[in-house]
Protein backbone atom coordinates (compact mmCIF):
# COMPACT_ATOMS: atom_id res chain seq x y z
CA UNK A 1 0.00 0.00 0.00
CA UNK A 2 1.41 3.87 -0.91
CA UNK A 3 2.07 5.59 2.21
CA UNK A 4 0.28 9.05 2.51
CA UNK A 5 2.22 12.38 2.97
CA UNK A 6 -0.72 14.05 2.78
CA UNK A 7 -4.07 13.52 3.65
CA UNK A 8 -6.67 16.53 4.33
CA UNK A 9 -10.36 15.55 5.12
CA UNK A 10 -13.54 18.08 5.01
CA UNK A 11 -11.48 21.19 5.06
CA UNK A 12 -13.37 23.95 5.38
CA UNK A 13 -11.70 27.73 4.78
CA UNK A 14 -13.74 30.91 4.23
CA UNK A 15 -12.61 35.00 3.96
CA UNK A 16 -15.78 36.89 5.00
CA UNK A 17 -18.86 35.65 3.31
CA UNK A 18 -17.49 34.10 1.29
CA UNK A 19 -17.05 30.45 1.73
CA UNK A 20 -13.59 28.99 -1.18
CA UNK A 21 -12.97 25.68 0.37
CA UNK A 22 -16.36 23.65 1.57
CA UNK A 23 -15.42 20.29 2.48
CA UNK A 24 -12.28 19.07 0.78
CA UNK A 25 -10.73 15.53 0.51
CA UNK A 26 -7.46 14.65 -0.89
CA UNK A 27 -4.75 12.40 -0.38
CA UNK A 28 -0.89 12.83 -1.73
CA UNK A 29 1.34 9.30 -1.96
CA UNK A 30 5.28 9.21 -1.54
CA UNK A 31 6.63 9.92 -4.88
CA UNK A 32 3.49 11.25 -7.07
CA UNK A 33 3.20 14.36 -8.40
CA UNK A 34 -0.85 15.97 -7.81
CA UNK A 35 -1.88 18.25 -10.15
CA UNK A 36 -4.90 20.74 -8.77
CA UNK A 37 -6.74 22.49 -11.51
CA UNK A 38 -9.41 25.37 -10.94
CA UNK A 39 -10.26 28.17 -12.00
CA UNK A 40 -9.08 31.94 -10.79
CA UNK A 41 -9.98 32.32 -7.01
CA UNK A 42 -11.61 28.65 -6.79
CA UNK A 43 -9.41 28.36 -3.50
CA UNK A 44 -6.44 26.32 -5.17
CA UNK A 45 -3.20 28.12 -3.59
CA UNK A 46 -5.26 28.72 -0.20
CA UNK A 47 -4.92 24.64 -0.11
CA UNK A 48 -1.51 24.98 0.11
CA UNK A 49 -1.09 27.79 2.30
CA UNK A 50 -2.68 26.33 5.01
CA UNK A 51 -0.72 22.89 4.18
CA UNK A 52 2.46 25.00 5.69
CA UNK A 53 0.87 26.86 7.98
CA UNK A 54 0.67 30.52 6.26
CA UNK A 55 -2.94 30.21 7.07
CA UNK A 56 -5.64 28.50 8.96
CA UNK A 57 -8.14 26.28 8.42
CA UNK A 58 -11.95 26.48 10.07
CA UNK A 59 -12.74 23.23 10.07
CA UNK A 60 -11.35 19.97 8.79
CA UNK A 61 -8.04 18.52 8.85
CA UNK A 62 -4.71 19.08 7.21
CA UNK A 63 -2.45 15.74 8.18
CA UNK A 64 1.24 16.63 6.42
CA UNK A 65 3.79 13.89 7.22
CA UNK A 66 2.40 12.32 9.92
CA UNK A 67 1.32 16.05 11.87
CA UNK A 68 -1.83 17.51 12.24
CA UNK A 69 -0.90 20.80 10.90
CA UNK A 70 -3.59 22.78 12.93
CA UNK A 71 -2.10 21.67 16.28
CA UNK A 72 1.64 22.44 15.67
CA UNK A 73 3.37 24.54 18.37
CA UNK A 74 5.40 27.46 16.22
CA UNK A 75 8.55 25.55 16.59
CA UNK A 76 7.20 22.15 15.32
CA UNK A 77 5.39 23.99 12.52
CA UNK A 78 8.70 24.92 11.52
CA UNK A 79 10.79 21.81 11.65
CA UNK A 80 7.48 20.53 9.24
CA UNK A 81 8.32 23.37 6.89
CA UNK A 82 11.64 22.28 6.40
CA UNK A 83 10.11 19.20 4.86
CA UNK A 84 7.87 21.42 2.42
CA UNK A 85 9.45 23.23 -0.32
CA UNK A 86 6.99 26.10 -1.68
CA UNK A 87 7.57 27.65 -4.72
CA UNK A 88 5.43 30.79 -5.37
CA UNK A 89 3.19 32.06 -8.12
CA UNK A 90 6.16 35.05 -8.33
CA UNK A 91 9.26 33.26 -7.49
CA UNK A 92 9.05 35.66 -4.05
CA UNK A 93 12.76 36.01 -4.21
CA UNK A 94 14.26 38.63 -1.73
CA UNK A 95 14.98 41.10 -4.04
CA UNK A 96 17.52 42.87 -2.02
CA UNK A 97 19.64 39.90 -2.39
CA UNK A 98 21.79 38.33 -4.90
CA UNK A 99 21.06 34.97 -6.34
CA UNK A 100 23.71 33.15 -4.22
CA UNK A 101 22.33 35.28 -1.09
CA UNK A 102 18.28 34.25 -1.83
CA UNK A 103 20.05 30.49 -2.02
CA UNK A 104 21.82 30.46 1.27
CA UNK A 105 18.96 32.59 3.02
CA UNK A 106 17.50 29.20 4.62
CA UNK A 107 20.61 27.21 4.76
CA UNK A 108 22.49 29.53 6.85
CA UNK A 109 19.40 29.75 9.14
CA UNK A 110 18.18 26.69 9.60
CA UNK A 111 21.45 24.08 8.61
CA UNK A 112 23.92 24.29 11.81
CA UNK A 113 27.93 23.81 11.60
CA UNK A 114 27.98 24.09 7.52
CA UNK A 115 31.67 25.49 6.95
CA UNK A 116 31.67 28.37 3.84
CA UNK A 117 32.91 25.35 1.30
CA UNK A 118 29.93 23.16 2.44
CA UNK A 119 27.61 26.18 1.74
CA UNK A 120 29.31 27.41 -1.73
CA UNK A 121 29.20 23.19 -2.90
CA UNK A 122 25.02 23.18 -2.31
CA UNK A 123 24.49 26.52 -4.13
CA UNK A 124 26.90 25.66 -6.65
CA UNK A 125 25.17 21.84 -7.21
CA UNK A 126 21.53 23.51 -6.96
CA UNK A 127 22.31 26.05 -9.77
CA UNK A 128 23.96 23.75 -11.95
CA UNK A 129 20.51 21.46 -11.80
CA UNK A 130 18.26 24.13 -12.61
CA UNK A 131 20.35 25.20 -15.63
CA UNK A 132 21.57 28.50 -14.09
CA UNK A 133 25.03 28.33 -12.87
CA UNK A 134 25.90 31.42 -14.17
CA UNK A 135 23.70 33.47 -12.36
CA UNK A 136 25.13 33.29 -9.32
CA UNK A 137 25.82 36.83 -8.43
CA UNK A 138 22.93 38.67 -10.47
CA UNK A 139 20.14 40.56 -8.89
CA UNK A 140 16.42 38.89 -8.97
CA UNK A 141 15.61 41.90 -11.37
CA UNK A 142 18.37 41.31 -13.88
CA UNK A 143 16.39 37.52 -14.54
CA UNK A 144 13.24 36.62 -16.62
CA UNK A 145 10.16 34.90 -15.37
CA UNK A 146 11.44 31.40 -16.18
CA UNK A 147 15.19 32.01 -14.56
CA UNK A 148 13.17 33.85 -11.19
CA UNK A 149 10.93 30.50 -11.27
CA UNK A 150 13.95 28.07 -11.46
CA UNK A 151 16.14 30.37 -8.37
CA UNK A 152 12.83 30.13 -6.47
CA UNK A 153 12.81 26.34 -6.83
CA UNK A 154 16.60 25.91 -6.03
CA UNK A 155 16.21 28.18 -2.76
CA UNK A 156 13.21 25.73 -1.62
CA UNK A 157 15.52 22.30 -2.79
CA UNK A 158 18.28 23.55 -0.60
CA UNK A 159 17.05 22.36 2.63
CA UNK A 160 16.05 18.78 0.48
CA UNK A 161 12.29 18.89 1.10
CA UNK A 162 10.36 15.70 1.09
CA UNK A 163 6.91 17.10 -0.44
CA UNK A 164 7.02 20.38 -2.84
CA UNK A 165 4.50 22.76 -3.62
CA UNK A 166 4.15 24.56 -6.72
CA UNK A 167 2.01 27.43 -6.89
CA UNK A 168 1.05 28.48 -11.02
CA UNK A 169 4.45 27.01 -12.20
CA UNK A 170 3.76 28.38 -15.50
CA UNK A 171 1.92 31.83 -15.23
CA UNK A 172 3.16 34.46 -17.26
CA UNK A 173 5.34 32.15 -19.00
CA UNK A 174 5.92 31.94 -22.60
CA UNK A 175 5.27 28.03 -24.28
CA UNK A 176 8.90 27.36 -24.38
CA UNK A 177 9.64 28.06 -21.09
CA UNK A 178 6.91 26.31 -19.70
CA UNK A 179 8.05 23.28 -21.40
CA UNK A 180 11.26 23.86 -19.63
CA UNK A 181 9.36 24.39 -16.31
CA UNK A 182 7.66 21.20 -16.84
CA UNK A 183 10.83 19.56 -17.48
CA UNK A 184 12.15 20.63 -13.79
CA UNK A 185 9.36 19.42 -11.88
CA UNK A 186 9.55 16.25 -13.88
CA UNK A 187 13.70 16.15 -12.93
CA UNK A 188 13.58 17.51 -9.05
CA UNK A 189 10.67 14.30 -8.86
CA UNK A 190 13.59 12.10 -10.42
CA UNK A 191 16.52 13.32 -8.42
CA UNK A 192 15.49 14.87 -5.27
CA UNK A 193 12.54 11.58 -4.55
CA UNK A 194 9.88 14.68 -3.89
CA UNK A 195 6.26 14.43 -3.77
CA UNK A 196 4.43 17.04 -5.51
CA UNK A 197 1.61 19.28 -5.40
CA UNK A 198 1.55 21.39 -8.68
CA UNK A 199 -1.60 24.46 -8.58
CA UNK A 200 -2.05 25.40 -12.17
CA UNK A 201 -4.77 26.28 -14.67
CA UNK A 202 -2.63 25.08 -17.36
CA UNK A 203 -3.39 21.66 -18.70
CA UNK A 204 -0.21 21.11 -20.65
CA UNK A 205 1.54 21.63 -17.49
CA UNK A 206 -0.86 19.34 -16.00
CA UNK A 207 -0.53 16.36 -18.30
CA UNK A 208 2.98 16.76 -18.07
CA UNK A 209 3.85 16.90 -15.01
CA UNK A 210 1.02 15.37 -13.06
CA UNK A 211 0.13 11.06 -12.54
CA UNK A 212 -3.28 12.30 -10.86
CA UNK A 213 -5.53 15.73 -11.67
CA UNK A 214 -7.87 16.71 -8.87
CA UNK A 215 -10.69 19.96 -10.42
CA UNK A 216 -11.24 21.95 -7.79
CA UNK A 217 -14.56 23.61 -8.84
CA UNK A 218 -17.16 25.93 -5.90
CA UNK A 219 -15.01 24.50 -3.29
CA UNK A 220 -14.69 20.84 -3.80
CA UNK A 221 -12.95 18.59 -5.83
CA UNK A 222 -15.31 17.62 -8.89
CA UNK A 223 -13.29 15.26 -10.68
CA UNK A 224 -10.04 13.18 -9.34
CA UNK A 225 -8.02 10.56 -11.50
CA UNK A 226 -5.78 9.84 -14.13
CA UNK A 227 -5.62 12.81 -16.88
CA UNK A 228 -7.22 11.05 -19.14
CA UNK A 229 -9.82 9.84 -16.38
CA UNK A 230 -10.60 12.92 -15.57
CA UNK A 231 -11.03 14.67 -19.11
CA UNK A 232 -12.44 11.79 -20.92
CA UNK A 233 -15.46 11.00 -19.45
CA UNK A 234 -15.78 14.56 -17.75
CA UNK A 235 -19.70 14.96 -16.88
CA UNK A 236 -19.16 18.51 -15.53
CA UNK A 237 -19.35 20.67 -18.31
CA UNK A 238 -16.88 23.29 -16.55
CA UNK A 239 -14.62 20.51 -16.42
CA UNK A 240 -15.28 19.68 -20.02
CA UNK A 241 -14.68 23.72 -20.85
CA UNK A 242 -11.16 23.68 -19.17
CA UNK A 243 -10.12 20.83 -21.71
CA UNK A 244 -11.61 22.68 -24.70
CA UNK A 245 -10.34 26.16 -23.87
CA UNK A 246 -6.18 24.70 -23.68
CA UNK A 247 -6.53 22.47 -26.18
CA UNK A 248 -8.67 24.89 -28.54
CA UNK A 249 -11.14 22.06 -29.26
CA UNK A 250 -14.95 24.32 -30.17
CA UNK B 1 -33.45 62.86 6.54
CA UNK B 2 -34.43 59.38 8.19
CA UNK B 3 -32.56 57.67 5.73
CA UNK B 4 -29.90 59.76 5.86
CA UNK B 5 -29.12 59.29 9.16
CA UNK B 6 -29.66 55.75 8.60
CA UNK B 7 -26.72 55.85 5.87
CA UNK B 8 -24.11 57.43 8.51
CA UNK B 9 -24.61 56.07 11.42
CA UNK B 10 -23.08 52.57 10.54
CA UNK B 11 -20.17 54.89 8.38
CA UNK B 12 -19.48 56.48 11.68
CA UNK B 13 -19.40 53.55 13.80
CA UNK B 14 -17.30 51.64 11.19
CA UNK B 15 -14.80 54.18 11.01
CA UNK B 16 -14.42 54.22 15.05
CA UNK B 17 -14.51 50.32 15.05
CA UNK B 18 -11.24 50.33 12.09
CA UNK B 19 -9.41 52.87 14.08
CA UNK B 20 -10.02 50.78 17.50
CA UNK B 21 -8.84 47.92 15.86
CA UNK B 22 -6.13 49.22 14.15
CA UNK B 23 -5.10 50.53 17.82
CA UNK B 24 -4.99 46.78 19.56
CA UNK B 25 -3.43 45.83 16.24
CA UNK B 26 -0.22 48.16 16.77
CA UNK B 27 -0.30 47.71 20.43
CA UNK B 28 -0.32 44.01 19.66
CA UNK B 29 2.67 44.59 17.01
CA UNK B 30 4.93 46.87 19.97
CA UNK B 31 3.88 43.90 22.68
CA UNK B 32 5.49 41.54 19.73
CA UNK B 33 8.08 43.53 19.29
CA UNK B 34 9.44 43.53 23.11
CA UNK B 35 8.49 39.41 23.05
CA UNK B 36 10.50 38.99 20.21
CA UNK B 37 14.05 41.47 20.72
CA UNK B 38 14.98 39.11 23.71
CA UNK B 39 14.12 35.66 22.57
CA UNK B 40 17.31 34.29 19.98
CA UNK B 41 18.37 33.62 17.24
CA UNK B 42 19.75 37.51 17.20
CA UNK B 43 20.52 38.66 14.06
CA UNK B 44 23.16 40.93 14.50
CA UNK B 45 24.40 41.27 11.08
CA UNK B 46 21.42 42.39 9.95
CA UNK B 47 21.36 44.85 12.95
CA UNK B 48 24.76 45.98 11.87
CA UNK B 49 23.90 46.20 8.45
CA UNK B 50 20.50 48.44 8.70
CA UNK B 51 22.49 50.56 11.24
CA UNK B 52 24.74 51.13 8.44
CA UNK B 53 21.94 51.97 5.53
CA UNK B 54 20.07 54.28 8.55
CA UNK B 55 23.17 55.80 9.57
CA UNK B 56 25.42 56.56 6.91
CA UNK B 57 22.88 57.00 3.79
CA UNK B 58 20.91 59.59 6.43
CA UNK B 59 24.47 61.58 6.44
CA UNK B 60 24.35 64.06 3.47
CA UNK B 61 20.48 65.17 4.30
CA UNK B 62 21.04 65.29 8.36
CA UNK B 63 24.52 67.31 7.40
CA UNK B 64 23.11 69.74 4.53
CA UNK B 65 20.13 70.03 7.13
CA UNK B 66 21.51 70.80 10.37
CA UNK B 67 24.15 73.22 8.87
CA UNK B 68 21.48 75.41 7.19
CA UNK B 69 19.74 75.39 10.01
CA UNK B 70 22.27 76.63 12.71
CA UNK B 71 23.12 79.60 10.08
CA UNK B 72 19.45 80.23 9.47
CA UNK B 73 18.14 80.30 12.94
CA UNK B 74 21.56 82.53 13.92
CA UNK B 75 20.66 84.90 11.38
CA UNK B 76 17.24 85.28 12.44
CA UNK B 77 17.69 85.62 16.12
CA UNK B 78 20.73 88.35 15.72
CA UNK B 79 17.96 91.46 15.34
CA UNK B 80 15.59 90.91 18.29
CA UNK B 81 18.96 90.22 20.68
CA UNK B 82 21.07 93.50 18.76
CA UNK B 83 17.81 95.41 19.74
CA UNK B 84 18.94 94.82 23.32
CA UNK B 85 22.48 95.18 22.56
CA UNK B 86 23.20 91.01 23.41
CA UNK B 87 24.34 89.82 20.09
CA UNK B 88 26.84 87.91 22.48
CA UNK B 89 24.50 85.79 23.90
CA UNK B 90 23.97 84.29 20.15
CA UNK B 91 26.02 81.20 20.73
CA UNK B 92 24.08 80.41 24.25
CA UNK B 93 20.72 81.11 22.62
CA UNK B 94 21.51 78.64 19.39
CA UNK B 95 23.35 76.66 21.67
CA UNK B 96 20.20 75.65 23.96
CA UNK B 97 17.45 75.70 21.19
CA UNK B 98 19.38 73.09 19.03
CA UNK B 99 20.82 70.70 21.94
CA UNK B 100 16.89 71.17 23.66
CA UNK B 101 14.73 71.07 20.81
CA UNK B 102 15.79 71.52 17.03
CA UNK B 103 18.33 68.85 16.94
CA UNK B 104 16.40 65.90 17.91
CA UNK B 105 13.05 67.08 16.10
CA UNK B 106 14.81 68.27 12.67
CA UNK B 107 16.78 64.97 12.45
CA UNK B 108 13.57 62.68 13.39
CA UNK B 109 11.11 64.59 10.98
CA UNK B 110 14.39 63.82 8.26
CA UNK B 111 14.27 60.42 9.49
CA UNK B 112 10.55 59.89 9.49
CA UNK B 113 10.67 61.34 5.91
CA UNK B 114 13.69 59.53 4.48
CA UNK B 115 14.36 56.25 6.63
CA UNK B 116 10.25 55.57 7.95
CA UNK B 117 9.19 55.96 4.43
CA UNK B 118 12.03 53.39 3.03
CA UNK B 119 11.23 51.03 5.59
CA UNK B 120 7.14 50.98 4.86
CA UNK B 121 7.98 50.78 1.16
CA UNK B 122 10.27 48.25 1.23
CA UNK B 123 8.71 45.78 3.71
CA UNK B 124 5.04 46.68 1.86
CA UNK B 125 6.44 45.77 -1.43
CA UNK B 126 7.87 41.98 0.25
CA UNK B 127 4.77 41.57 1.72
CA UNK B 128 2.89 42.00 -1.61
CA UNK B 129 5.04 39.94 -3.37
CA UNK B 130 5.26 37.22 -0.99
CA UNK B 131 8.64 37.12 0.23
CA UNK B 132 7.53 37.66 3.79
CA UNK B 133 5.42 34.55 2.97
CA UNK B 134 8.78 32.85 1.52
CA UNK B 135 10.49 33.53 4.89
CA UNK B 136 8.06 32.37 6.82
CA UNK B 137 7.55 29.00 4.76
CA UNK B 138 11.17 28.25 4.78
CA UNK B 139 10.89 28.10 8.85
CA UNK B 140 12.68 32.05 9.47
CA UNK B 141 10.77 34.19 11.37
CA UNK B 142 9.89 37.43 9.37
CA UNK B 143 8.89 39.52 12.07
CA UNK B 144 12.59 39.23 13.81
CA UNK B 145 14.59 39.49 10.55
CA UNK B 146 12.82 42.38 9.14
CA UNK B 147 10.93 44.03 11.81
CA UNK B 148 13.41 43.63 14.85
CA UNK B 149 15.99 44.53 13.09
CA UNK B 150 15.11 47.51 11.43
CA UNK B 151 13.17 48.84 14.72
CA UNK B 152 16.87 48.23 16.65
CA UNK B 153 18.71 50.23 14.09
CA UNK B 154 16.47 53.39 13.79
CA UNK B 155 16.31 53.45 17.94
CA UNK B 156 20.03 53.20 17.95
CA UNK B 157 20.82 55.52 15.01
CA UNK B 158 18.61 58.45 15.49
CA UNK B 159 20.39 59.57 18.93
CA UNK B 160 23.62 59.54 17.29
CA UNK B 161 22.18 61.08 14.24
CA UNK B 162 20.73 63.93 16.62
CA UNK B 163 24.19 64.30 18.18
CA UNK B 164 26.04 64.95 14.81
CA UNK B 165 23.31 67.34 13.48
CA UNK B 166 23.45 69.65 16.64
CA UNK B 167 27.37 69.71 16.39
CA UNK B 168 26.95 70.32 12.49
CA UNK B 169 23.94 72.97 13.48
CA UNK B 170 26.41 74.70 15.73
CA UNK B 171 29.22 74.96 13.22
CA UNK B 172 26.66 76.64 10.82
CA UNK B 173 26.28 79.12 13.51
CA UNK B 174 29.68 79.67 14.46
CA UNK B 175 30.38 80.61 10.81
CA UNK B 176 27.83 82.88 10.81
CA UNK B 177 28.27 84.07 14.26
CA UNK B 178 32.27 84.50 13.00
CA UNK B 179 31.49 86.51 10.13
CA UNK B 180 29.03 88.97 11.97
CA UNK B 181 30.57 89.28 15.31
CA UNK B 182 34.33 88.28 14.50
CA UNK B 183 33.63 85.75 17.83
CA UNK B 184 36.69 83.33 17.84
CA UNK B 185 35.70 78.89 17.60
CA UNK B 186 37.23 78.64 21.17
CA UNK B 187 34.83 81.30 22.75
CA UNK B 188 32.16 80.31 20.82
CA UNK B 189 32.18 76.87 22.55
CA UNK B 190 33.37 77.97 25.46
CA UNK B 191 29.98 79.96 26.12
CA UNK B 192 27.65 77.05 24.25
CA UNK B 193 29.11 74.50 26.73
CA UNK B 194 28.66 76.74 29.88
CA UNK B 195 24.60 76.99 28.70
CA UNK B 196 23.84 73.44 28.02
CA UNK B 197 23.62 71.16 30.90
CA UNK B 198 23.71 67.68 31.37
CA UNK B 199 19.94 67.39 31.76
CA UNK B 200 19.84 69.18 28.05
CA UNK B 201 21.94 66.32 26.85
CA UNK B 202 20.42 63.47 28.54
CA UNK B 203 16.73 64.02 27.65
CA UNK B 204 17.93 65.57 23.98
CA UNK B 205 19.40 61.61 23.66
CA UNK B 206 16.61 59.42 25.45
CA UNK B 207 13.42 61.58 23.25
CA UNK B 208 16.01 60.92 20.65
CA UNK B 209 15.32 57.17 21.40
CA UNK B 210 11.29 57.44 21.60
CA UNK B 211 11.75 59.37 17.96
CA UNK B 212 14.21 56.30 16.79
CA UNK B 213 11.86 53.71 18.10
CA UNK B 214 8.66 55.33 16.85
CA UNK B 215 10.23 55.64 13.46
CA UNK B 216 10.70 52.26 13.14
CA UNK B 217 8.16 50.94 14.43
CA UNK B 218 5.73 53.39 12.73
CA UNK B 219 7.71 52.14 9.36
CA UNK B 220 7.48 48.75 9.97
CA UNK B 221 4.04 47.97 10.90
CA UNK B 222 2.63 50.28 7.88
CA UNK B 223 4.65 47.60 5.91
CA UNK B 224 4.32 44.78 7.61
CA UNK B 225 0.26 45.89 7.18
CA UNK B 226 -0.26 47.20 3.64
CA UNK B 227 -2.39 45.74 1.66
CA UNK B 228 -2.29 43.67 -1.77
CA UNK B 229 -1.28 45.58 -4.86
CA UNK B 230 1.84 48.39 -5.78
CA UNK B 231 -1.02 50.79 -4.39
CA UNK B 232 -0.72 49.43 -1.04
CA UNK B 233 2.91 49.98 -0.93
CA UNK B 234 2.49 53.54 -1.76
CA UNK B 235 -0.16 54.08 0.93
CA UNK B 236 1.99 52.19 3.38
CA UNK B 237 4.86 54.80 2.94
CA UNK B 238 3.06 57.38 2.66
CA UNK B 239 1.21 56.76 6.54
CA UNK B 240 4.80 55.61 7.90
CA UNK B 241 6.14 59.45 7.32
CA UNK B 242 2.75 61.57 8.04
CA UNK B 243 2.01 59.23 11.52
CA UNK B 244 5.46 59.15 12.50
CA UNK B 245 5.59 63.05 12.26
CA UNK B 246 2.42 63.74 13.93
CA UNK B 247 3.73 61.31 16.46
CA UNK B 248 7.44 62.65 17.05
CA UNK B 249 5.42 66.34 17.77
CA UNK B 250 2.92 64.75 20.23
CA UNK B 251 6.80 62.89 22.00
CA UNK B 252 8.37 66.53 21.60
CA UNK B 253 5.51 68.14 23.53
CA UNK B 254 5.36 65.29 26.29
CA UNK B 255 8.87 65.54 26.79
CA UNK B 256 9.25 69.33 27.19
CA UNK B 257 6.70 68.65 29.95
CA UNK B 258 8.59 66.00 31.34
CA UNK B 259 12.04 68.08 31.80
CA UNK B 260 10.17 71.17 32.69
CA UNK B 261 8.56 69.47 35.55
CA UNK B 262 12.17 67.42 36.78
CA UNK B 263 14.21 71.47 35.81
CA UNK B 264 10.86 73.03 38.02
CA UNK B 265 12.11 70.07 40.93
Amino acid sequence: MREKVVEIRGLEKSFGDLDVLKGVDLDLYRGENLVVLGKSGSGKSVLIKIMVGLLKQDAGTMNVLGQEVSTLSPKELNKLRLKIGFSFQNSALYDSMTVRENLEFPLVRNVKNLTRGEINKRIEELLDSVGLPQSINQMPSELSGGQKKRIGVARTLILKPEIMLYDEPTAGLDPITCMDINNLILEVRERYKTSSIVITHDLACAKVTGDRMAVLLDGQFKAMGTFEEVFSHAEDQRVKSFYDYNFIES
Amino acid sequence: MAEESHDRKPLLSKKIDKFFTGLADAWNFVRRFFQEVFLPPYEFKEVIHQCYRIGVESLPLISLTGFIVGIVFTNQSRPSLSEFGATSWLPSLISIAVVRAMGPLVTALIAAGKVGSSIGAEIGSMKVTEQIDAMEVSATNPFKFLVVTRVLATTFMIPILVLYTDFVALIGSFINVNANELVSLSTFFVQVFESITFLDITSSILKSLVFGFTIGVVGCYKGYHSSKGTEGVGRAANSAVVISMFLIFIEELLSLQIVNAIRAM
